[in-house]
């Protein structure tokens, strides 16, 4: 198996008394979806937080592969893991720019690239033309992700006036926008209907195998989890029980004791 | 609605009593001195109390009927109400007249309008109506300017009417000045006028102990004022929402105190006094030159005029205000003024798109300081005279108020509000007392129509579908 994207190595988070995470050790290929499970207040989020600089891990080593370098997230500060080490993320509640349109919300993401462009604004003042070409480009890729999730027509609206689906949808292609190696989605389907589900599926496959982005998934809807995912991490009260492929994860006894009690049939979702 | 005689007369009937209970004390009599044997005695006003109260029962019964949807009884009611107020009837007192006719206006004015506002609706949602509102809307701001700059031409422009038009455009260019702060990227700074501090004392020590010019001055002033906000935002911006705005209240404060206290470099409380003017290529605006300079009058072969002094600061604070907006506008469009927004909606998305926060409210906070730094060296340049007074926390707090109820990040609605708030109170001068009580009525309508402020539309940054394309709603 090739270098990992990224590398969890004994990560451990406690607040004060609490050990919300405790020695989870993983790993992430890019052209892959790694789906982290496991009950509520099993320490999925806090994992999160930790790779995306939320929180600092209170022990663990956590190493992206970019290219040539290694970047150790967990000595970088919360929006450099974002900008340098390209690692985006989206929020169990979703997290929009309520009050702008939707186009606006992919130009955001799209910041660091332009105010390079913008030469950190004089360019973008004097109205050059290198700054010009770099918006109309980055205006280009927004469209292309509208396109994806197909928003096109609603690129003007406020993103606070969409649809509960059309909002998760949105803030996914925000982070994709921000063009990242590494794609952390916190619950994506969660409150989806079945259709949006599975519209929600061929989306997170084409970032899989189209950009071939890494990504990182926690999910409660197994019917997300068990069709698309490579890997799945399994975690409970803070613990790795379990990690392996789909099939295997879904025989393992530990899992079934653990997190899903007797009921096999929820599984097959 | 059904209307219901008795229960509406019970209704005005308890309002009356209410407002009767509530006079009889404030209004039905007052103690006079009348000597010094007898000691007080009861000076009875009891026929004011009772115009008083029987206006508000009339008034109640109009409120009524006009929550019941009844129009033409209202308007009625309303006419009666005016023209008893109008009459030459004699009240007890004038005030009377005042207060009955006010309560008729504003009845007429209940009556009539949820049919005003329908029709202005109906009339907004026709074809022609949109393009009207459209054409508004676009035109609206040149108009604004062009009245603006053909001002001082016009017949109106006394002394007075300038010298509170360079007044208005101070406030209007401190308002877009902190509109980058409050309105874009949603820094609640209320020690604003910190910086507008700095400007001007930067301009006074400057001119009168180095003499250097006002132009000279100018952006060294406003850079001063920039330096200052990066000073101050550096360690206060990771705070968010009320503790930002507590430390930046402490911080206007802690700069006037300075001011006040520093005589050896400030001269504390006495002020500075004869700072220059600003000039025109090196020409003075002054009936005679001091040595070595010459005068405007002088130089254009004109006869000096004192109005042209005040002319000419209400083109230079025009032009710095103009200034101010059209780089507002422009970074509103760059990267940097959409982190500003994305910063203002959500902080921690903000941080997970790789967006640096503190960078991007310092350039936010630094920016806004140094519009104020000019707007203050222009305030010294213009007063002559300047001290710790004139940088109270009031003045930060009517510039927020500006910005507040102007629309958050709206540009014209700041120019609207600063007229308002600065214009009103001196229009208002003819009401003698009642003028702080006119001006609070209209800030607390404008506050219940229109909540968000006066402008409250957003126009995007950025557009996929031209402006009215059918594309999207």
């Amino acid at each position: 198996m090739s270098e990992p994207l990224i590398e969890v190595e004994h990560l451990t988070m406690r607040f004060g008394g609490l050990v919300a995470v405790d020695d989870v050790s993983f790993a992430a290929q890019s052209r892959q979806i790694t789906a982290i499970i496991g009950p509520n207040g099993a320490g999925k989020t806090t994992v999160f937080n930790c790779i995306t600089g939320f929180y600092k891990p209170t022990i663990g080593r956590l190493t992206l592969s970019g290219g040539e370098r290694k970047y150790l997230l967990e000595r970088m500060l919360g929006h450099e893991i974002g900008q340098r080490a390209k690692v985006a993320r989206t929020f169990q509640n979703i997290r929009l720019f309520s009050g702008m349109t939707v186009l606006e919300n992919l130009m955001v993401a799209q910041h660091n690239k332009l105010m390079r462009a913008s030469g950190w604004s004089v360019y973008g003042l004097l109205g050059l033309r290198r700054f010009t070409r770099a918006e109309e480009a980055a205006i280009g890729l927004a469209r292309t992700w509208l396109e994806r999730i197909g928003l096109v027509g609603d690129a003007d609206r406020l993103a606070g006036e969409l649809p509960y689906g059309a909002q998760r949808r949105l803030e996914i292609a925000r982070a994709m926008c921000t063009e990242p190696r590494l794609l952390c989605l916190d619950e994506p389907a969660a409150g989806l209907n079945p259709r949006e589900s599975a519209e929600l599926n061929q989306l997170l496959v084409s970032i899989r195998d189209v950009d071939g982005t890494g990504v990182l998934l926690i999910e409660h809807d197994m019917s997300v989890v068990m069709n698309i995912s490579n890997h799945i991490v399994v975690l409970d009260y803070g613990r790795k029980i379990a990690e392996g492929a789909p099939a295997e994860i879904q025989r393992d006894p530990a899992v079934i004791r653990a997190y899903l009690g007797t009921d096999e049939e929820a599984l097959d979702g | 609605m059904r209307v219901r005689l008795p229960s509406i007369l019970k209704d005005a009937a308890l309002t009356a009593f209410v407002a009767a209970a509530l006079g009889i004390f404030i209004v039905g009599f007052r103690t006079v001195d009348v000597g010094s044997r007898t000691g007080l005695s009861f000076d009875y006003q009891l026929a004011d109390l009772a115009v008083a109260v029987g206006a508000i029962f009339v008034g109640r019964i109009g409120l009524s009927l006009a929550a019941a949807g009844l129009r033409w009884p209202v308007v009625a009611l309303g006419a009666a109400m005016m023209a008893v107020g109008a009459s030459p009837l004699q009240l007890p007192s004038g005030f009377l007249h005042w207060f009955v006719a006010l309560g008729g206006v504003m009845l007429v004015i209940r009556g009539i309008w949820p049919w005003a506002r329908g029709t202005l609706a109906a009339a907004a949602s026709t074809p022609s109506g949109v393009l009207l509102g459209q054409a508004g809307a676009k035109w609206f701001g040149w108009l604004l300017l062009a009245a603006a700059v053909l001002l001082p031409f016009t017949p109106a422009a006394d002394q007075k009417t300038m010298d509170l038009a360079v007044l208005i455009l101070t406030y209007v260019m401190l308002g877009w000045g902190l509109n980058i702060v409050v309105g874009l990227a949603g820094l609640l700074d209320l020690g604003y006028v910190a910086f507008y501090a700095v400007g001007a004392y930067a301009y006074a020590l400057l001119s009168t102990q180095h003499g250097l010019g006002f132009w000279t001055v100018l952006p060294l002033a406003g850079m001063m004022a920039a330096l200052f906000g990066i000073v101050l935002g550096f360690p206060v911006l990771r705070l968010r929402g009320d503790y930002l705005a507590i430390v930046t209240l402490g911080f206007g404060e802690i700069i006037r105190l300075v001011l006040l206290n520093w005589v050896d470099f400030t001269n504390g409380p006495a002020g500075i006094g004869s700072i220059p003017g600003p000039t025109l290529f090196g020409a003075v605006f002054a009936e005679t030159a001091p040595a070595g300079k010459r005068t405007v009058s002088e130089m254009l072969g004109i006869t000096f005029d004192g109005n042209h002094r005040l002319i000419f600061l209400y083109y230079i604070i025009l032009m710095l205000a103009l200034i101010t907006n059209l780089f507002t506008q422009r970074m509103r469009r760059l990267p940097v003024g959409r982190a500003w927004e994305a910063l203002r909606e959500d902080e921690t998305a903000c941080r997970a798109l790789g967006i640096n926060p503190t960078n991007t409210k310092l350039t936010a906070f630094a920016i806004g300081a140094m519009f104020a730094g000019f707007a203050g060296s222009f305030f010294a340049a213009k007063q002559r005279f300047i001290s710790p007074e004139s940088f109270a926390f009031i003045e930060s707090a009517i510039i927020l108020a500006i910005v507040v109820l102007g629309g958050m990040g709206s540009q014209i609605g700041v120019v609207l509000a600063a007229v308002l708030l600065i214009g009103l109170p001196e229009w208002f001068r003819d009401l003698g007392n009642y003028r702080m009580l006119a001006f609070g009525l209209a800030m607390v309508l404008i506050m219940v129509f229109r909540p968000r402020g006066l402008i409250a539309d957003r126009e995007p940054s950025v557009r996929l579908h031209p402006a009215g394309s059918g594309a999207g709603p």
